[in-house]
């Protein structure tokens, strides 16, 4: 689209933007959350394969690209198709926007996870849904264990301002060069996606600084820099034993630049954890929607007398294992709310706290179903030694 | 680009290994009436290929690479396979993306650089296996040609899955024998150049590589074509002469059989396709 087309926005710096710019409150779905946050972050490319409940999201972004707020976009083949041509835009010089939900996330997996080792920067919406048979179509993040071992960055979404806020730094972090990785944003589908909630949004004639592929720890497939044999991915051509070493220090540079949006993330998103009653007895620890049951749990807990606080957990790449060990040391129990059947948060916080015997497997619901309280207030009922008698009502 | 990029500092010079120094002094670039004459006088744009001796697919490189237009604003975007053994000894920018989706990647790149840069010609061609283009990634390749986007696709079809040890493809001929075709192939040949006919690309050829001057010629309508028009499409016959029991100086003799028979020259043009080769024509680019 013609440069004059172009809606008028003012460049500013994304400090300035994500922490600094007066805000107005909407009130709006999570997808058009992550739509506000397209529009104000200078995308270039946005394709994507329709699915519930991602397509309104992609809708909105078309939307954009016809306002002239986004350059290209189309309707891809598929999610493997989709999340290709991304990698091809991005490697182009583009700055790309994709989102993708379930079992179109499984679809698209092996380019998505080729992104953190091909350093491509892009960011990736995900609007969680149930994968693997009976089919359902309802919001079970299982899908967000995939993705936690790729090296790719991952937050997880608690409502519609998380969405905006998430996706617009996303598009910030991931182009550092000290990281310069792809961004998932990740929130549960239907419960965020489709109902509204309060975002503060800064004003809409704002935008980031347009994508400088040059500003980067690899080139662009551009032809317009040297040398000329460019080859950005690891040539396990040569040798066997060059693609062994080639992969693994390869790798290791992803997880360690993974590591290092630890900081950008404290920057612009106020850091990987948020703490709610840092000297609380039981703690919840959650993520995604599960922190936001699980806050209503701490809010009740705490009106009864009980001194339980929360962790909400913004980012799970990179995993906040410091700042759990420290929040938690003093802990009785730790409470671990999941929308999925596996527990893939608990084995997390498990896995990082030395005495991972105080971590209650639960609550969990899974195929899509949602997340009483009332669960996890058992659990904490349980934690304090509470006996609390249920009436069932038939 | 600009081909002061292909100058060497002075200074460094007498560092450089010499086929970096080569690239600078003995490659052709800037001249989109380089071909496949310039060969033994040249220096070549892929240097010491990881193919079998005697591959056919390594002159499928050298004709190509000697016959791009623009070598110097070329991108080529490749598949999982035997073809991708070479890239890392290509001297221009490449991509190794993933196995089927060169097409896809191709998409992204190609429409970002034509806003990236307007007024030059960016041009990107995919170079892919007859897996990689009629099996694994079909769906990403004719896609790709019912969006017209404006890439220059090529498929060594090699009629197996070499580089895995010699299993059937799309592309393997009914009957053939092959690793995972115990007792022969079951069904035909895939005509993929029709298929990409009937998909809507603009510009179709299909032939061996036994005659170098057939492949620049197609080569270079191709890359006209798709740069003008929309995609395009080669598909060039490069038997794996491992695979079906050849030695390494029969390559050419397989060629030349099957240029009497399924590997026939057969070229298809849309009507805008042969306006812009006309006009090539009158250019003397063609």
């Amino acid at each position: 689209m013609p440069e004059q087309q172009r809606p008028e926005q003012k460049v500013v710096e994304p400090e300035y933007l994500l922490l600094e710019a007066p805000r107005e409150r909407k009130f709006i779905t999570g997808s058009q959350a992550f739509a506000e946050a397209v529009k104000r972050a200078n995308v270039d490319v946005a394709i994507a394969y329709p699915i519930t409940p991602q397509s309104e999201t992609m809708h909105l972004v078309g939307d954009l690209y016809a306002q002239g707020y986004v350059k290209d976009y189309y309707r891809a083949e598929e999610e493997y198709g989709a999340m290709s041509a991304i990698a091809g835009a991005v490697r182009g010089g583009a700055r790309a926007f994709s989102a993708t939900s379930g079992p179109g996330l499984l679809r698209g997996l092996e380019a998505i996870v080729s992104w953190p080792g091909h350093r491509i920067p892009a960011v990736l919406g995900v609007m969680t849904r149930v994968v693997n048979a009976p089919l359902s179509i309802q919001p079970d993040n299982i899908e967000i264990a995939y993705l936690l071992h790729s090296g790719l960055i991952v937050l997880h979404a608690e409502n519609q301002q998380d969405v905006f806020d998430f996706t617009l730094a996303g598009f910030a972090i991931s182009e550092k060069v000290d990281v310069y990785l792809p961004v998932v944003v990740a929130t549960e589908g239907f419960f965020v996606t489709h109902a509204k909630g309060y975002v503060d949004l800064p004003p809409d004639d704002l935008k980031l600084p347009p994508r400088d592929p040059y500003k980067a720890p690899v080139p662009p497939t551009d032809c317009e820099i040297p040398p000329a044999r460019i080859q950005r991915d690891a040539p396990v051509q040569k040798s066997n034993f060059m693609s062994y070493l080639i992969h693994a220090v390869w790798q290791q540079e992803v997880w360690s630049s993974n590591r290092r949006a630890a900081k950008w993330i404290k920057h612009y998103l106020g850091g990987l954890i948020e703490v709610v009653n840092p000297d609380a007895e039981v703690f919840i620890v959650a993520s995604g929607c599960a922190a936001a049951q699980g806050r209503e749990a701490q809010r009740y807990a705490t009106m009864e007398g009980l001194n339980v606080g929360l962790v909400k957990v913004k980012s799970l790449r990179p995993f906040p294992e410091k700042e759990l060990r420290e929040v938690l040391k003093n802990a009785k129990a730790v409470i671990v709310p999941e929308h999925n059947i596996v527990g893939w948060l608990a084995k997390e916080v498990k896995a990082v706290i030395p005495n991972s015997g105080i971590v209650v497997d639960g609550p969990r619901v899974y195929g899509g179903m949602t997340l009483p309280v009332e669960l996890i207030m058992d659990e904490i009922y349980k934690a304090f030694g509470i006996k609390k008698e249920r009436k069932t009502v038939v | 680009m600009s081909l002061k990029i292909f100058k060497i500092n002075e200074e460094l010079k007498e560092y450089m290994p010499q086929e970096i120094i080569d690239l600078e002094e003995k490659a052709t670039w800037g001249n989109p009436k380089r071909g496949v004459m310039d060969l033994p006088y040249a220096k070549e744009l892929v240097e010491e290929h990881s193919l079998c001796a005697g591959c056919p697919e390594s002159a499928a490189f050298r004709y190509i690479l000697a016959s791009l237009p623009d070598p110097e604003n070329t991108v080529i975007v490749n598949s999982t396979g035997c073809s991708s053994l070479v890239f890392p000894h290509i001297a221009l920018h490449t991509v190794h993306p993933l196995f089927g989706n060169q097409n896809a990647v191709a998409s992204g790149i190609k429409r970002t650089l034509e806003w990236r840069f307007p007024d030059m010609n960016k041009d990107v061609v995919v170079i892919a296996g007859d897996g990689a283009t009629v099996d694994i990634g079909l769906d990403c390749t004719l896609q790709s040609f019912f969006r017209q986007e404006k890439i220059t696709t090529i498929c060594f079809d090699n009629e197996v899955y070499a580089n895995t040890g010699g299993q059937d493809s799309g592309a393997t001929p009914k009957g053939m024998e092959f690793k995972m075709a115990p007792g022969g192939k079951q069904w035909d040949k895939v005509p993929m150049w029709q298929l990409a006919i009937d998909s809507g690309c603009h510009y179709v050829a299909r032939l061996t590589v036994s005659s170098p001057k057939k492949v620049e010629q197609v080569v270079k309508k191709a890359i006209y074509v798709a740069r003008e028009v929309g995609p395009t499409y080669i598909h060039l016959y490069t038997p794996c002469i491992l695979e079906i029991g050849l030695n390494a100086d029969q390559g050419l003799w397989e060629m030349r059989q099957r240029d009497k028979e399924r590997f026939k020259f057969f070229e298809y043009m849309s009507d805008e396709a042969k306006e812009v080769i006309k006009k090539k024509k009158e250019e003397g680019l063609l």
